[in-house]
């Protein structure tokens, strides 16, 4: 086992990590964990854009921006944070270009910007182009542009090395990071990084559904290792499901195609949004685009012989527009499906896309360790992070924004506290977990395969925890999911080397998964109304009086070593908005 | 919208319940269990528009764990899994079955689906090869915008048409797939190989950057640009489409007439 030290240590290379690297290297020695190579990350394959209001194409301020961000996470959001990623979105996008991001130009030069769901001019009035965007690869061009800044700073980066522990250490009363416990794919060797400031920025844990749009490495491994050290997660029961995921394989079609005049369609033809959002149509918030399509199937104006489905119909635009705008995603089509985009309708259903919960933080960046309590030294930003700028649903483009903004702040504030402060020391054996958590799968005989618990699991969480959701059907994702971890403690692997031990890794990102699921299905079933992504047809209005509040939950074990899940909630913090009724 | 078409997409996966009896055939290496590479056949039942990666998924998933391979996205924009398969470079969750599998006059699969790692470079583990002496030619190349002056309050301008000029280069993932296709590569590995030079491309062509004299300085060396013969594998293997053996010539010209 090795034992290094770092100022400051930055799990994960996606955009918020990098973001937070390019700072943090400037100001302290920094390393950056990542179980990827660093371009490998899932910020590569988001699309559609990043908002900011550039105001370069049409009317538009920071204010209209927030009040959307608002409104769009149906007043869960904390009104502070989201009026940060406003006005910071603008820094953020020029700070982009300045690193040479290659965004889309309009005829004068300058950023071009195009529509996305539930942006709007003046409070709703109608849609507003404010997403900076590169074709439909905004989300790859962040990505590199963050890894070359990365290379010309010189950042420190350890591949394919996977955090699996959080290390705390309680000092005068109160509980500190003092660093991670890092498995190297390459060698299986442990490796201890005590560090004086840690950010995760780790990403979501999608891969709990089956049909998603998520990365097969979207297993929230930042988010389980914490909560298992105490931590709490926040709205765990908010999750994203994207309107627009190419049908069973939910790969991502953006939001982008309707902002370039792309319509849904049901079996009949028909423009169906016209009908759930008169004025923002087919670009209303993905919460309500998504339930619509499921409305629209249920009802039994859906597409294809099990009426499964229903179109996505760019066959109106002009070919050379979707070459320029979005040849991404009409090549995935063609890939695929088979299908030609310039001329046949694309079937899509909603796919779980994106955590709007996680780790609870600051606008800092800073974890929290209840409603207030900061963790000294301890970071997070991304979707492995609840800050709250998203709510109960984010808008299409934040989270490209989130990144940016978050990621910059906590490599800021990480690398200003390092540089303040001494490192705690290691407890004894602090790699003692992590090594009984490889030893027992290594060593386990059991009958228990991974991949058939994450089928199952998956299965399991489509069925009960999707777009609609009741107390019945929560009770039993609850139920099953308990099942699942209580079969898990006999799963077995078959790789028993050292040597990029895959199998072993996967038996691991499940346990995580099983972990999360359960937070999420346990914070679903307490929610007794329905807010954005989480709609319950048992509660269907939103109850401000009861719920406008965030859930925290904690994971505990009682004397008997049960362990349970404990829920608490945590106001929202109002600045000048008003809970209105959500149209669209 | 056009008449439902889409009866074509049903009636394709309808007919792709049909499912096909393959063989992959893949080359295996784990210095744990021997100092040799071995080959190995996995029979299995899969649909033919299914990708290559999900083959290997199952045969990881529910025959033999110890199958190792990187993936991550599982749509071709993460560049994890370029490999070689029947004998081309390819991202295998790019690459349907149906498109790469033989069948013969009575539709029946007529030969194994080969699958090995992407050479010229240290195979690690099974399909999994060490990438880091790749990412160091791609750093060698300064791959970022070198932009001299003061830096503007607001975004610098580019026309549409300047933003255009260097398109095609933006679009690499870094998948290795046009390096390891590279002959060239094969027999040398400190030729910088077609990936750096496309990253070099994608700065030397950018109306912002102010570093080009730079980056074909370094690529004037004697492992750089003119190493390359034009055998154009690179550009047939690449998943995104980059046309590299283009942009390769169009840095020798650049080369040659210091003009970008």
């Amino acid at each position: 086992m090795k034992i290094h030290k770092y100022d400051t240590v930055i799990v994960g290379a996606g955009g918020a990590g990098m973001r937070a690297a390019i700072e943090a290297t400037k100001r302290s020695r920094t390393a950056v964990l990542t179980k990827l190579y660093p371009t490998r990350s899932h910020t590569g394959a988001a699309q559609g854009g990043m908002a900011a209001a550039l105001a370069n194409v049409e009317d538009d301020n920071w204010e209209w921006h927030t009040f959307d961000t608002i409104k769009g996470g149906d007043y869960l959001v904390d009104q502070d944070a989201a009026e940060i990623l406003a006005k910071e979105a603008i820094d953020a996008v020029l700070d982009l270009e300045k690193m040479g991001l290659p965004f889309n130009r309009t005829p004068e030069g300058n950023i071009d910007q195009r529509r996305f769901g539930g942006h709007s001019r003046n409070h709703g009035e109608a849609p507003v182009r404010r997403s900076c965007y590169a074709a439909d690869r905004t989300g790859h061009m962040i990505l590199q542009t963050l890894y070359q800044n990365c290379v010309k700073e010189g950042v420190e980066f350890f591949n394919e090395f996977y955090v699996l522990d959080q290390i705390m250490v309680e000092v005068d009363g109160v509980r500190r990071s003092a660093g991670v416990v890092a498995y190297e794919l390459a060698t299986g060797e442990l490796h201890i990084f005590q560090a004086k400031a840690v950010i995760y920025a780790s990403g979501g844990s999608g891969k709990y559904f089956k049909v998603t749009s998520n990365a097969h490495t979207l297993t929230g491994d930042g988010q389980a290792a914490c909560f298992r050290r105490g931590l709490p997660l926040e709205d765990m029961e908010f999750f994203q499901f994207h309107p627009t995921g190419i049908w069973r394989m939910g790969i991502l079609l953006t939001e982008g195609a309707r902002g370039e005049g792309g319509i849904l369609r049901n079996k009949d033809g028909e423009r169906f949004m016209e009908k759930y959002a008169p004025v923002m149509k087919d670009l209303a918030s993905r919460d309500v685009v998504s339930r619509s399509i499921y409305t629209e199937i249920r009802e039994g104006r859906g597409c294809g012989p099990a009426g499964d489905h229903v179109y996505l119909d760019l066959t109106h635009l002009p070919p050379e527009q979707l070459d320029a705008k979005l040849p991404d995603i009409t090549e995935f089509a063609r890939t695929y499906l088979g299908i030609e985009p310039y001329t046949d309708p694309i079937p899509i259903q909603p796919t779980a896309h994106y955590n709007m919960g996680g780790i609870p933080t600051n606008v800092t960046g800073e974890v929290l360790a209840d409603n207030t309590t900061v963790v000294p030294g301890l970071y997070a930003a991304g979707e492995v992070a609840c800050v709250s700028v998203h709510g109960a649903n984010r808008l299409g483009t934040n989270s490209l924004l989130d990144i940016n903004v978050f990621g910059r702040r906590s490599g800021i504030a990480a690398a200003e506290y390092a540089a303040n402060h001494d490192f705690v020391e290691l407890p004894e054996n602090p790699e003692a977990f992590v090594v009984g958590q490889v030893e027992r799968l290594l060593a386990s005989t059991g009958k228990e395969r991974v991949a058939a618990l994450r089928t199952e699991l998956q299965e399991t969480m489509d069925a009960n925890v999707m777009v609609f959701r009741t107390e019945q059907t929560i009770k039993t994702a609850v139920e099953r999911i308990g099942e699942l971890r209580e079969r898990f403690k006999n799963v077995a692997v078959q790789d028993k080397g050292k040597r990029f031990n895959t199998d072993m890794l996967e038996a691991i990102e499940l346990g995580n998964l099983l972990d999360l699921a359960e937070v999420m299905a346990v914070s679903a079933l307490a929610r007794k109304e329905s807010r954005g992504g989480h709609y319950r047809e048992d509660f269907p209005n939103r109850d401000d009086v009861n719920f406008m509040r965030h859930t925290m939950a904690y994971r505990e074990v009682g004397d008997d070593g049960v362990e349970s899940i404990r829920l608490d909630y945590k106001p929202v913090v109002q600045t000048r908005y008003q809970p209105m009724e959500r149209k669209y | 919208m056009a008449t439902p078409t889409m009866d074509r997409v049903e009636e394709g996966s309808a007919a792709s319940t049909h499912l096909l009896t393959v063989t992959f055939r893949i080359r295996r290496f784990n210095p744990e269990v021997s100092d040799e590479a071995w080959w190995q056949d996995f029979q299995l039942e899969i649909d033919p528009k299914e990708r290559v990666l999900d083959g290997l998924h199952k045969i990881k998933w529910d025959v033999d764990g110890t199958l190792t391979f990187r993936r991550s996205c599982a749509h071709g924009v993460c560049g994890s899994d370029a490999m070689r398969i029947n004998g081309k470079n390819r991202l295998a969750c790019k690459t349907l079955i149906k498109d790469i599998v033989s069948l013969d006059k009575s539709g029946n699969v007529s030969k194994p689906i080969t699958i090995e790692a992407i050479k010229g470079m240290t195979v690690l583990k099974d399909l999994v090869v060490d990438m880091d002496p790749f990412f160091q030619a791609y750093r060698d190349v300064m791959p970022f915008l070198v932009a001299k002056g003061n830096e503007p309050t607001r975004e610098r301008y580019q026309s549409a048409e300047d933003r255009a000029r260097f398109d095609d280069t933006t679009k690499c993932i870094l998948c290795a797939a046009c390096t390891s296709s590279c002959p060239v590569f094969w027999n040398d590995g400190q030729y910088f190989g077609p990936a750096a030079i496309v990253n070099a491309h994608r700065f030397i062509f950018d109306s912002r950057d102010d570093a080009g004299e730079q980056r074909l300085e370094i690529l004037n060396d004697r492992d750089g640009v003119w190493r390359c013969r034009t055998t154009f594998n690179c550009t047939d293997a690449c998943p995104r489409g980059i046309e590299v053996t283009k942009a390769i010539q169009e840095v020798k010209r650049a080369l040659i007439t210091r003009r970008f």
